[in-house]
This record gives C-alpha cells, sequence and structure tokens, in this order.
C-alpha cells in the first residue's frame, strides 16, 4: 500500500477541507460558541451535520449501520478538524467511544450505536485517574453486586463529559491497581445514580469533567466485552485515540504554520517583508519539514493499525509523540513570528498554541509515548 | 498490476533471493571492503560477493528498475518497493553500489541518447565502469555555478583546463562526469557535462585525508585534457545539450540529495536504543535522550516510504528532495553524535583492533560532511523556503 491517500481518501480529504473550512470555522464555531460561555463547548448543530456528511458512524462497521472505514479515513476528518480548531465531540464519541462498542454484544450495539451515528447523543470516554495519563494503573472499582455491578472512584479529564448521554468508564474488576488484567468497560448511562460530574473549561475552551462514582448501582448489560477482559479493548480504544490526535495535532500544526507563512510574507519592519529574513526562513524551514515528517508517521501508523500490523502499536507511540513535537514547534514559531500580535486574543495563531497543548495531555504526551518506544524497542 | 500479481511476485522474489542470496550477504555492512563498486580495477572481497554480484546482474538486479535493454530487471515501482522490501528483510547487502547507478544513470535515462544509454547504462549495470563525480571546485563550493574549469573549443573536441574537489573516490574510479564550462559570458548557460576517461593524458588526482583519517574525496586536476565531442555514432561525450549542462546537474543534484538522505544512514528500521543498551544499562538522561532520536528516526522511515512512493508516482513536490536531504543528513549526525554517548570511552578509540580500527569514532567524524557535501543544510533550508514555503527576497 503506498504511503499516500488512494482516490476515496483523497475526495474524503477534498469533502472534509470544505466542510470544515466553511462550517466548523474558528470563527463559526470556536469563538463563536467561546465568547457565549457555552457549558457544552461545541454546537449541537454541527454535530447533526457531523452526521448527514457520514462522519460520526465512520468507524462503526457497516453491519451496524455506519460506513465501516478506519483510522486513514477518521484521521482525515480530524487533520481537517484540528486545522480549523473545530470543537466537536468528534474525537471521544466517533473514534474512542464507537471503537470501545465496536467490542460490544449485539444489545450494547444496538443500545448505543443508532443515536451516534445519527448525531442525537454524543459519548464520553473515562480513562485517566489522575494529571497525566497513565492507564497502566486503574484503580477505579467495579464489585459485583446481584447482577451487576456496583462502581466507584473518579477519572479525570473526560472530554464533553458534562454533555454526554453515556460514558465509557474503565474500571477494575478485579486484581490490584498496577495489574493488566481485571479491566472491564462499562456503559455508563448519564443519568446512573451516583454519578456526578465537575465540568471544567479547559485552556483550549475546551469543556472536560471529574467524573466521581459513588457507588454507582450498573446492570449487567452495562457490560462492554467481556468482564476482566477490557485490557485488549482498552489498548485498542487507546490505539485509535491516539492515531486519531496525532492526526488532528498535524492539522493544528498545519494550521498554525500556514497561518504564520502567510503572515511574515506580509509583514514589513525596517522596510522589507519579514519573510525576506533568513533568519526566520531557515527557522519556517525546518518547521516544515517538521510538519512534513510528523504528517508522513500520522498516515503510516493509521495505515498499520487498520491493517492490524504488530507494528502498529510501535508506531503509533512514534506519531503521538513526533506529532506533539513538530506541533508544539508550530505554536510556539507561530506565536513568536506574529510578534506582539501574537499574544492577542484576537489573533487566531494563540488559540493553535492553547489547543495544541491540550491535544499533548490527550492520551499520553511525548515524554510517555518516547518512554512507550524505548520499551516496545526493548530498552 | 494486480495486488494479487505482486503478491505472487513478492512470493517469486522470496524464492529467488532464497536461493541466489549467500548467507554472508546478509549482514549488515561493516567496512569498505563490503562494499562493491565494480570497475576495472574491482576485485571481490569474497566467492560469496562475486557469487550474489553475478547472480543480481544476471537478473537484472543491480539496476531493477532501469530498462531490461540497458541492464536492468524493467520493474514497475511497486515491484520494485516489493523487491526493496524483501531484500531488506532478509538484510540482503547491495549487490553492486556505485555513483553510476545513483547519479549518472538517472540523468542518462532523462537527458540521454539512445547510443548513450545503449554504452553507458549496460557498463554501469555491469559493474564495469565505475564513476566518479567532478562539480565542486575550490572556489565553488555551495555557489557552484561559479566554477572556472575551462573547456576550449577545438572543432570536435574540447581542451579542459581547471581543478575540482571533494570527487569522491576519483582515485578509483574509471570514468568521470564533469561540469566544464564551456562559455565565459554566459553564467548558467555556459556549462556542458562532459563524459570522460580518467585514464586520459592530463588527469590527475590526489586523495585529500579527513578529520576521520580517511580519504575517500579527492582533489582532480585536470591539465590539457582532450574530451572528444563525440565516442561514436549517437554517443556525445556531453550528456543533454552543449552549455546546457546545469540543467543536468541541476536534476541530478536532486538525485544526489535522495541518495544522501537514503544511504545517510537515519533511514534505518532498528532502533538506536537497542543498539546502544546491548553494552549495558544506559544513563537515564541518555536513555530519555535516545528515545527522542528514535521518535524522530522512526517518523523519518515513514517520510521516507511516503516520499519514494510520491516519487514512483510523480506526486511529490520537485523540491522535497532538499526537505529529505536536510532532515535525513541532520538525524544521522545526531545518531553518531548518541552512539559516541553511549559508547564512553571505548568508542574513543583510533586504531585498536576491538574497536575496529576507530570504527565509531571515524564514522561519528564523517557525518559531519553529511550536512555539507551535495548541499549544505543552509543551502536546504534555502531552497525550502523558496521552492516550497514561497518566502520572498533573495
Amino acid at each position: 500500500m503506498p504511503l499516500y491517500y488512494d482516490d476515496d481518501q483523497a475526495m474524503l480529504a477534498e469533502t472534509a477541507s470544505q466542510f470544515m473550512a466553511e462550517e466548523g470555522s474558528i470563527k463559526n464555531q470556536l469563538r463563536h460558541w467561546r465568547d457565549r460561555d457555552c457549558k457544552d463547548g461545541f454546537g449541537h448543530a454541527l454535530w447533526k451535520q457531523f452526521a448527514e456528511m457520514g462522519f460520526t458512524g465512520m468507524l462503526v462497521d457497516e453491519d451496524d449501520g455506519g460506513l465501516g472505514m478506519g483510522q486513514v479515513e477518521a484521521g482525515i476528518v480530524l487533520e481537517e478538524i484540528g486545522r480549523n480548531l473545530t470543537p466537536s465531540p468528534f474525537l471521544s464519541s466517533s473514534v474512542l467511544a464507537a471503537t470501545a462498542l465496536k467490542h460490544g454484544s449485539n444489545d450494547v450495539k444496538g443500545r448505543w450505536l443508532p443515536d451516534l451515528i445519527s448525531g442525537d447523543k454524543v459519548y464520553a470516554m473515562a480513562i485517566d485517574e489522575g494529571p497525566k495519563h497513565r492507564p497502566e494503573r486503574i484503580a477505579t472499582r467495579a464489585e459485583k453486586s446481584g447482577n451487576g455491578f456496583r462502581l466507584s472512584g473518579k477519572k479525570d479529564f473526560v472530554v464533553y463529559g458534562a454533555s454526554s448521554e453515556m460514558i465509557v468508564v474503565a474500571a477494575r474488576t478485579s486484581g490490584s491497581d498496577d495489574d493488566k488484567d481485571g479491566i472491564t468497560l462499562f456503559a455508563v448511562p448519564q443519568d446512573a445514580s451516583g454519578m456526578s460530574h465537575d465540568s471544567v473549561r479547559l485552556v483550549d475552551s475546551s469543556m472536560a469533567s471529574h467524573v466521581s462514582f459513588d457507588n454507582v448501582e450498573l446492570d449487567g448489560d452495562a457490560v462492554i466485552g467481556e468482564v476482566d477482559g477490557g485490557r485488549t479493548i482498552l489498548d485498542a480504544v487507546l490505539m485509535a485515540g491516539r492515531v486519531g490526535s496525532a492526526a488532528e495535532g498535524v492539522g493544528v500544526a498545519r494550521g498554525a504554520m500556514g497561518m504564520t507563512v502567510d503572515y511574515i510574507k506580509q509583514r514589513k519592519q525596517f522596510g522589507r517583508l519579514i519573510g525576506e529574513f533568513q533568519a526566520l526562513q531557515h527557522r519556517a524551514a525546518h518547521l516544515y519539514s517538521e510538519v512534513e515528517i510528523a504528517r508522513a508517521v500520522t498516515v503510516k501508523a493509521a495505515q498499520l493499525v487498520d491493517g492490524g500490523s504488530e507494528k502498529a502499536e510501535l508506531m503509533t507511540s512514534v506519531a503521538k509523540a513526533k506529532v506533539a513535537k513538530a506541533a508544539g514547534l508550530a505554536v510556539r514559531e507561530g506565536v513568536q513570528m506574529h510578534g506582539g500580535i501574537g499574544m492577542t486574543d484576537e489573533y487566531d495563531i494563540g488559540l493553535y498554541m492553547k489547543r495544541d497543548r491540550a491535544l499533548q495531555e490527550f492520551l499520553g504526551d511525548q515524554y510517555y509515548h518516547a518512554g512507550r518506544v524505548a520499551e516496545l524497542s526493548g530498552y | 498490476m494486480s495486488d494479487s500479481d505482486l503478491e505472487a511476485f513478492r512470493a517469486e522474489t522470496r524464492q529467488w533471493l532464497e536461493a541466489n542470496c549467500p548467507p554472508e550477504m546478509r549482514e549488515p555492512v561493516r567496512d569498505e571492503e563490503d562494499v562493491y563498486w565494480g570497475g576495472r580495477n574491482a576485485s571481490f572481497k569474497n566467492d560469496a560477493q562475486k557469487a550474489w554480484f553475478e547472480a543480481c546482474r544476471e537478473k537484472g538486479y543491480t539496476v531493477p528498475e532501469w530498462p531490461k535493454e540497458y541492464g536492468g530487471a524493467g520493474l514497475t515501482p511497486a515491484q520494485g518497493k516489493v523487491l526493496r522490501q524483501e531484500m531488506a528483510a532478509i538484510n540482503a547487502r547491495p549487490p553492486l553500489s556505485s555513483f553510476g547507478i545513483w547519479m549518472l544513470g538517472p540523468a542518462l535515462l532523462h537527458f540521454g541518447t539512445e547510443g548513450q544509454k545503449q554504452r553507458f547504462l549496460n557498463e554501469i549495470a555491469n559493474g564495469e565502469i565505475r564513476w566518479c563525480q567532478g562539480y565542486s571546485e575550490p572556489g565553488s563550493g555551495s555557489d557552484l555555478v561559479s566554477m572556472q574549469t575551462f573547456g576550449e573549443d577545438k572543432g570536435d573536441h574540447w581542451v579542459v583546463n581547471g581543478q575540482k574537489i571533494w570527487t569522491s573516490y576519483a582515485d578509483e574510479a574509471d570514468w568521470i562526469f564533469c561540469l566544464v564550462r564551456t562559455d565565459k559570458e554566459n553564467k548558467y548557460q555556459g556549462i556542458t557535462f562532459m563524459l570522460f576517461d580518467m585514464a586520459s593524458d592530463g588527469v590527475s588526482t590526489k586523495p585529500i585525508k579527513l578529520i576521520s583519517g580517511n580519504s575517500p574525496f579527492c582533489e582532480t586536476f585536470m591539465d590539457d585534457v582532450t574530451v572528444p565531442k563525440s565516442y561514436g555514432e549517437d554517443i556525445p561525450g556531453y550528456v543533454g545539450e552543449i552549455n546546457r549542462g546545469w540543467d543536468v546537474a541541476k536534476y541530478l543534484l536532486g538525485h544526489e540529495r535522495e541518495m544522501i538522505s537514503a544511504t545517510g544512514g537515519a533511514d534505518r528500521a532498528s532502533s538506536l536504543g537497542a543498539v546502544t543498551s546491548r553494552q549495558g544499562a544506559l544513563d537515564p538522561v541518555l536513555r530519555a535522550e535516545i528515545a527522542m532520536f528514535d521518535v524522530d528516526a522512526l517518523a523519518y522511515t515513514a517520510m521516507s516510504e511516503k516520499f519514494m512512493d510520491e516519487l514512483k508516482s510523480g506526486k511529490g513536490h520537485p523540491a522535497q528532495p532538499n526537505m529529505m536531504k536536510y532532515a535525513g543528513t541532520e538525524l544521522n549526525k545526531r545518531r553518531n553524535e548518541l552512539l559516541m554517548a553511549a559508547g564512553g570511552s571505548h568508542a574513543l578509540e583510533w586504531e585498536s583492533e576491538a574497536s575496529n580500527g576507530g570504527k565509531a569514532a571515524r564514522g561519528w567524524l564523517r557525518t559531519k560532511a553529511n550536512s555539507i557535501e551535495g548541499g549544505t543544510s543552509e543551502v536546504m533550508l534555502n531552497v525550502i523556503s523558496k521552492r516550497i514555503l514561497d518566502l520572498p527576497g533573495a
């Protein structure tokens, strides 16, 4: 398989690019909802449009009413989301939760998938416990209780949790906190008694919840997959989410770089365009090189995940770390090269910097993933 | 070609490699003797190297994607990729390395006459003639077009005088492709891309000793050298048109940049951490630096794959080789800095047997040239700024 888009993918990229630039633009979405202090942090009307475009269920199997597409296609949409800083639950609902639900029984799928595909509902994923991503350790517990379970614990960084009708929760059903096995995934409905949200606005204006579970009673049919067998599902969810957030990061990097290169072609100082200065040219060219490489490895990782390759895990971590490095550079250089106006809220470059910071932390930063690269490579 | 045809080709290739690639040729290249360059004076290190070269030559696999009539195997880009993947899977060494394959060949395929292709491409594919490249001059490095070596027109030949520098392996090469000024009034359109025998009267070479202690480069002097305008019917003594050699040179520089980025060593699948940690546990901060390097290096392998795929299908940006060269060579320098740090005092040894004659230290120093030869990193960044980012100014 060549490492560029095939004809169908190229067409999707064009459609997604046009759609996101028009409907999902910074002005129409991010600034619009932020300036109104929207408690959701995104627009439900846009989410319905995502459904009409076929985006919401793109990763869902065709037998279950979706499009049966892969990570490459999801990455195409996410890259455009990143370029336009479009706030949407696409990553949490259509990538993370959808990947978890794929592993559910027909009953579980039948209960949750149709409303996801139609854009009527939004779902979230609860993994982290604490300020840093560390999914190897899961302390939230679900004890057997009658035919069901009783869930207790605390989750952090549950993106769009308060706006979600259901949250997929990774909890421990056996063993101790650091065990690999003994994890079960649960589909916890919004109205579950004992679940409470502390919804907070993040630096990038997105919303995330600290979610507490205080003896939340769950039916047996809340279980996704097998009891104690959730680690493999969680690993699949993490891989999909990481390669997806890498793709969004590529979009952020490209958006910031594009703005910056345009700016230095227009801004004059000392009677010259500042883009004529070699001091800026070389930095811009280096940035271009880093972003191109990050983009290549992200598509590569997505292809490997879709193909079920044994190298998918390694290259997903490479992609997540590389994108974090490249996108971080893009937003830092972006603000610096914009000079004073780069510090103003009026200019969009700072919004890229904020979104990048949130994406860096999402499902593991560059330090976490470089560490994984070392471990997976045997050192 | 359908996927099933390609898979059949893969199976066939695997079988052929199994039958024809000797076990000794499935080891990483350790020193200069492990590389077979061909040419009039070439000798094989051992029987395995000879057998592998000959098997590939018969099959057209010294230059698999060249047309069959010029000594290749006529593989499609997709088949070529399969062959590279299958060779990489068993660590097969290249059967033949040469500047003829990497540089002159692509230029002749693009600009050459049929007669030139028949003669020179077959000689390259069969390992008969080893070529070297005469580009840089003492006063013309990054500013290559300022070169002064002059060929005086004498009707059916030129008389060439001047000096080239950084001519790789000139002292071992049979022929040279050489930029010669043929019009002093016209900077860009006054250069001819000449081909001549290094055994011609008036050609002499002098190796340059580098900081690595090795001498892969020479100074090449031309003192009243006669270069024929024709070597026979339809075989001009120059490539392209007279005075339009700069077009050929620019085209070739693209290939040189690809080559350096591909062989610069950054494009390797093995993790640096896995290699360096074999000698013992790494200091934690060094381990972290190496992990960050591995992230960049593995990401670059994906970029290389994409670059090659796009190149073969004509999709990529024409200036992209400059980016590959820049990123690949900078990575390779970093890799060698980290290898030295991981190797500690053992890596300082310059001559001992244990250090394989100072392989680590000499290799580290050698890589410093990567970002200078074939266009410096700074020139690469200039090209990216102008041609890809379209930034203004000189």
